[in-house]
């Protein structure tokens, strides 16, 4: 049903573009349809809120999941607009397949990954910082062999000298939320996980955090791209411009991502 | 080719396999014969994992065994360790999800027993034990092997429950069905063809020479 719809919406918009002496006035509100990694959930959420109240006429429609899993569908021309990756390797790898151009990526914003214990736990965190888990029995990270957070949470866990220590009570999300959904439930007396969702109201208040520095992990560098078939481009190339505007950036900041880097 | 998987994997649908037979067959006997108002109840609660789904089981058991609940908390007094992320909680969440799929077959087969062949046997002084291996059994093998078989081959290709509450873990928890899902998040397709054609290959095999074995068409 929902591929008709989008089968009819992009035939609709085809005619549009052909005939411009259309009916632009009647078209209904065009929605930007975004694939959004798990890491923006909240987030994005409260930027599409934004973008409403200033922008009535642009509709943000957001699916969140897994950025690898994103992109294997992309390949395959999912009806998405907007495609917002934690890791600008799945957009650059589109461009080079013929999917969409080079003026069309952009980057967004850095990850940041923090060490997340529940509130009743006694690893000393702020203290000792990652050398606290040599302490834990369980440390729960995103799969370091595809997840970008997980990754990032490896080297972290290298530079800090205690890779060897820790590997063997690593259990491993299939994504940086899944990793975070370990911990949050106990099941894992620790978790490295993304800053972004360390923030959200729904960890906030359950536990408490460390910020892992920077200069230990490679950057997380999040890139996005807008699609070739985008229904409508326009209203696409509104909500990048926004997503990279001062507000847009202000509020990606406020839930713990860093400035995009060049 | 992950072939720690691969016998983790044959180890953790063998032992589901041999649970569910020594649970579900008196389980589906007694749902079969039973006469008790209840009994549509204990179905129904058999039947549950098949509408629910995967992740959303996993995610139930994970909450409910963990270290904070009763359950976790009698394990980790008894045991060292936790059930999630071990070997024995991804069994135990295999088992509760397969329930339907040995029980149901079995409970068919059962019910299609003549009753006056189990009431004969009663009558000649043979134990509702005796009744059940000599009588039951022998007229309804057909359906317990398909339900033995059924949920063998269908915790070789879960995913949702293992991956929720097993955390991936390298010959503990990491099964066939989630190494092909890693091969593919991180772009490998060609590894993640080769593990998903042995699994295909294996699946045909094993459902081919289960229903050459059966002279009568599976009750499911």
């Amino acid at each position: 049903m929902y591929m008709v719809r989008t089968l009819m919406a992009v035939a609709a918009s085809g005619m549009l573009a052909a005939g411009q002496t259309g009916l632009p006035a009647a078209a209904p509100a065009p929605a930007v349809r975004i694939a959004a990694a798990a890491d923006l959930k909240f987030a994005l959420d409260d930027i599409a809120a934004r973008l409403a109240k200033r922008q009535p006429a642009i509709r943000v429609q957001s699916t969140y999941g897994s950025s690898g899993v994103m992109h294997a569908q992309l390949r395959q021309r999912a009806p998405y607009d907007v495609f917002l990756s934690a890791d600008i390797d799945y957009p650059r790898d589109l461009v080079s397949r013929g999917i969409g151009s080079d003026h069309d990526l952009f980057t967004y914003a850095t990850g940041r990954i923090v060490v997340w214990v529940p509130a009743s736990s006694a690893l000393p965190v702020e203290r000792d910082g990652l050398r606290a888990l040599a302490g834990a029995r369980r440390i729960a990270i995103a799969n370091p062999r595809h997840a970008p957070y997980g990754k990032a949470a490896e080297a972290a866990l290298r530079n800090a000298g205690v890779w060897t220590a820790v590997s063997p009570r690593l259990v491993l999300g299939e994504n940086v939320a899944q990793a975070a959904q370990f911990v949050q439930s106990a099941a894992a007396d620790a978790g490295i996980i993304a800053k972004s969702l360390a923030v959200a109201p729904a960890m906030r208040h359950a536990g408490r955090f460390w910020d892992v520095p920077p200069d230990t992990y490679p950057t997380l560098t999040q890139g996005g791209l807008i699609l070739p078939w985008a229904i409508s481009r326009e209203a696409a190339v509104h909500f990048r411009d926004y997503l990279l505007s001062d507000e847009g950036r202000q509020v990606l900041a406020s839930y713990g991502f860093g400035a995009p880097g060049r | 080719m992950d072939w720690v998987a691969v016998g983790l994997t044959l180890k953790l649908a063998g032992l589901t396999t041999l649970i569910l037979g020594v649970v579900g067959l008196p389980l589906a006997y007694w749902l079969a014969t039973t006469t008790r108002a209840w009994r549509p109840l204990v179905d129904a609660a058999v039947a549950v994992p098949l509408l629910l789904p995967p992740t959303v089981l996993g995610f139930y058991v994970l909450m409910g065994t963990g270290p904070n609940s009763t359950i976790g908390r009698l394990y980790s007094r008894v045991f060292d360790g936790t059930i999630p992320f071990s070997f024995a909680g991804i069994l135990a969440a295999s088992v509760l999800y397969n329930l339907p799929f040995a029980v149901r077959p079995f409970a068919a087969g059962f019910a299609a027993v003549d009753r006056r062949l189990l009431e004969a046997a009663r009558c000649l002084g043979a134990s509702g034990f005796r009744t059940f291996l000599e009588v039951v059994l022998p007229l309804s093998w057909p359906a317990v092997l398909a339900g033995l078989v059924l949920a063998f081959a269908h915790t070789v290709g879960e995913f949702g429950v293992v991956l929720m509450v097993g955390g991936n873990i390298p010959g503990v928890t990491r099964t066939i069905a989630l190494a092909i899902y890693d091969d593919v998040q991180a772009l490998d397709y060609a590894g993640a063809n080769e593990a998903s054609a042995v699994l295909l290959v294996f699946a045909v095999s094993v459902l081919a020479v289960t229903y050459s074995l059966q002279r009568r068409t599976l009750p499911l």
